[in-house]
C-alpha cells in the first residue's frame, strides 16, 4: 500500500466513526446496509475472489446464521454473543459439506456454482416447512427498545447496530488483508489461477479450496446474525431467496473481485447511487417499483463492459494508491 | 535416485508408454528424446502423478511413488515444468515464484527470499514486479522452472524447456542448468528435442519410440546408434 492510500484509509475510518454524530437516521441506516454488504461481499471476495471458487448460494450462509441465533433468541432467550457460535458452527458444517462433495468428485466452475444454488434452494423450501421457525409465515424478534443499549442481547438503537458492522467490516479487511498476504492467499490465488500448476508445486488442492469455503461460510454466518438482529424478521422466502445471493457478489463484482477495497467501494456505489435515484424520483412523485433492480443491471452492464475488472483496480491506479 | 521399472500406459487401447524401464543416478543430468508421440510426457506425467500408470512401478528415494498424487510427488522431491507452460497470469512474476517456495518457507518473508534467489539464478529478477501474463515465451519457459526450483526439489522434470528459445538464450538455459547440476547438486531429469542442449547437457540420454526403450547410454554413443537413427531418419530400404 501506497502512502497515499494510508492517509486516505485513516480519513475514511475516522469518518466513518464519527458518522453517527452527524447523520440522521436515515443517513444512518443507509451507512449500515452499505457496511452490511461490504461485510458480507468480503466473506464472499474469499471463496470466490481469493480461491477462485464461485458460489452463487450465499444466502444459505445468511440464512442459516440468521436463523440459528434468532430463533435460540425468540426460544430460549440465549443472546447471540452464545448463538453466534452455533450459527458459525452450523455454516462451517454446510460449507464443508458442499466443499467436500463438489471438490471430492471434481465438481468445478459453472457446475460448483450450480451446487451452491442447490443447496440455498432446498434448505429455503426446508425452512418454508419447519414450523419450529414459523415455516413460511417468519420468525419475529420483538422490536429492540430503542434507546437504551443491551449488550448481552445485542440490542439498542441504531448507532450500536452500525458500530458493530463498522466493526466486523474493519476486522474481516484486515483479517482479509493478512490472509491475502500469507502462505493462504499465495496458494488461493494460485488455485484461482491455475490448478494444475498449483498442484505441481506442492499445494494439496482440496485441503486449501475446503478451507477456503469454511472461512467464507464462518463469515457469512456472522453477517446473518447481525441482519437477525438489525431487521428482526426472518422469512425464507426473502433471506434463502437467490436474489439475495445476487445481492451479496454485487458489491465485490462491480468493486472488483479478489481486491480488499472492492466490495467495501462496490457496496458504496450500489447504494448510494440507488438510493439517490429512487430519492430522486420520489421527489418529482415517480414510484417506480423494481427502480434499484433495473439500476443495479444497468451499473452491473457498464462495469462488465468498460471495467472488467471492477471499480476498485482502475480507480486506485488513477489515484495513484496502488503499489 | 529415480527408478522406473516396465511401466505402461494405455489411452483408450492406444499403447503410450509399454514397459519402460530406466534409472535416473544421483547427481546426474538425464534426457528423455524421442520422436513426437513417442509417451515422453506420458512418461513425465506418470511420475509426476498426473495419472498413475496401468503397470509397472516408479520409485523415488527408495519409495514407491506411483499413484500417488501430483502435490505429494513435489513434496516427496519431485519438481516438474509443463510443456505448455502455465503461469499464474494474474499474479506478479515473483508472486508466481513465491508460491514455489511457501512449501518449505512458513512465512512471507521467507518464501520472498527464496524466490528472489531463485529469479536471480534464471536472470528474471528485474523482471519480478511484472505480471506474469506480460512475459514473453522465453521469459514464461524461465519462470515455470524458477517456481518449480522454488520448492527445492531434488530431482528436477523439464519437459522442453527450450522449444522456441533462440540458440544464444538456449545457451543461456543450459548455462543454468549444468550450475544448478554442480553447484547444487540437483539432479535434472529433461525431455527435449533441442539436440544442441542435450548433447551439451546430458551425462546420459534414454531414447524413447513408439512407448518403448530403444537404447539408452551416453549421448555420443546414443547419436551413433544404429536404431536411434532409424527411427529419426526411417530404415534404410532396398530399391
Amino acid at each position: 500500500m501506497s502512502r497515499r492510500a494510508v492517509v486516505l484509509l485513516f480519513v475514511l475510518g475516522g469518518f466513518l466513526l464519527v458518522l453517527p454524530k452527524i447523520a440522521n437516521p436515515y443517513l444512518l441506516s443507509v451507512a449500515t446496509l452499505i457496511l452490511y454488504l461490504a461485510y458480507t461481499g468480503q466473506a464472499w471476495n474469499v471463496m470466490m475472489g481469493f480461491a477462485g471458487q464461485l458460489s452463487l448460494g450465499h444466502s444459505l450462509y445468511v440464512g442459516v446464521g440468521a436463523y440459528a441465533s434468532a430463533a435460540l433468541f425468540f426460544h430460549y432467550g440465549i443472546g447471540p454473543w452464545a448463538g453466534l457460535w452455533l450459527s458459525v458452527a452450523l455454516c462451517v458444517a454446510l460449507g464443508a459439506a458442499i466443499g467436500f462433495l463438489a471438490f471430492r468428485f471434481g465438481i468445478s466452475g459453472v457446475y460448483f456454482a450450480l451446487l451452491t444454488i442447490a443447496f440455498a434452494e432446498f434448505t429455503r423450501v426446508g425452512f418454508d416447512h419447519l414450523q419450529w421457525t414459523g415455516g413460511s409465515g417468519g420468525l419475529f424478534l420483538k422490536v429492540a427498545q430503542r434507546d437504551q443499549i443491551d449488550l448481552a442481547n445485542f440490542r439498542g438503537p441504531p448507532e450500536m447496530y452500525y458500530y458493530a458492522i463498522l466493526f466486523l467490516t474493519v476486522a474481516a479487511f484486515a483479517a482479509c488483508n493478512l490472509l491475502l498476504k500469507s502462505k493462504a492467499g499465495y496458494y488461493w490465488q494460485a488455485i484461482r489461477e491455475n490448478e494444475e500448476a498449483a498442484q505441481a508445486l506442492g499445494i494439496n488442492t482440496f485441503r486449501w479450496k475446503m478451507l477456503a469455503v469454511v472461512i467464507s461460510a464462518a463469515m457469512t454466518a456472522v453477517s446473518g446474525v447481525f441482519f437477525a438482529f438489525y431487521y428482526n424478521n426472518l422469512f425464507p422466502e426473502q433471506i434463502f431467496h437467490i436474489s439475495r445471493s445476487i445481492e451479496i457478489i454485487l458489491a465485490p463484482v462491480i468493486g472488483g473481485v479478489g481486491t480488499l477495497f472492492g466490495p467495501i467501494l462496490g457496496a458504496t456505489v450500489l447504494t448510494v447511487l440507488s438510493d439517490s435515484i429512487t430519492e430522486l424520483l420520489a421527489h418529482f412523485g415517480w414510484e417506480v417499483p423494481g427502480i434499484k433492480q433495473v439500476f443495479y443491471g444497468v451499473v452491473l452492464l457498464l462495469v462488465i463492459m468498460f471495467l472488467p475488472n471492477g471499480i476498485w483496480p482502475a480507480l486506485s491506479r488513477k489515484l495513484g494508491l496502488a503499489k | 535416485m529415480l527408478t522406473v521399472d516396465r511401466i505402461s500406459k494405455s489411452f483408450r487401447g492406444l499403447k503410450a508408454v509399454s514397459g519402460a524401464s530406466f534409472e535416473v543416478a544421483q547427481g546426474s543430468i538425464t534426457a528423455l528424446i524421442g520422436p513426437n508421440g513417442a509417451g515422453k510426457t506420458t512418461c513425465f506425467n506418470m511420475i509426476a502423478g498426473v495419472f498413475p500408470p496401468d503397470s509397472g512401478e516408479i520409485t523415488f528415494d527408495g519409495r514407491k511413488i506411483q499413484g500417488i498424487r501430483p502435490d505429494q510427488v513435489c513434496v516427496a522431491g519431485i519438481g516438474r515444468t509443463f510443456q505448455i507452460v502455465k503461469p499464474f497470469a494474474g499474479l506478479s512474476v515473483l508472486d508466481n515464484v513465491m508460491v514455489g517456495s511457501f512449501l518449505k518457507e512458513k512465512t512471507a518473508r521467507g518464501a520472498r527470499a527464496v524466490a528472489m534467489e531463485v529469479l536471480k539464478k534464471l536472470r528474471l529478477d528485474a523482471k519480478a514486479e511484472l505480471l506474469a501474463s506480460s512475459l514473453t515465451l522465453p521469459d514464461r519457459k524461465r519462470l515455470e522452472v524458477a517456481r518449480a526450483l522454488a520448492t527445492r526439489p531434488k530431482l528436477l522434470l523439464l519437459d522442453e524447456v527450450m522449444a522456441g528459445l533462440r540458440p544464444t538464450e538456449c545457451d543461456l538455459m543450459v548455462e543454468v542448468f549444468r550450475d544448478l547440476n554442480r553447484a547444487d547438486g540437483l539432479t535434472i531429469m529433461l525431455i527435449e528435442h533441442v539436440m544442441r542442449a542435450v548433447m551439451a547437457l546430458a551425462h546420459k540420454v534414454v531414447v524413447l519410440h513408439h512407448g518403448v526403450i530403444i537404447a539408452g547410454g551416453a549421448p555420443a554413443e546414443v547419436v551413433r546408434n544404429q536404431a536411434v537413427l532409424d527411427c529419426y531418419l526411417g530404415e534404410e530400404t532396398e530399391v
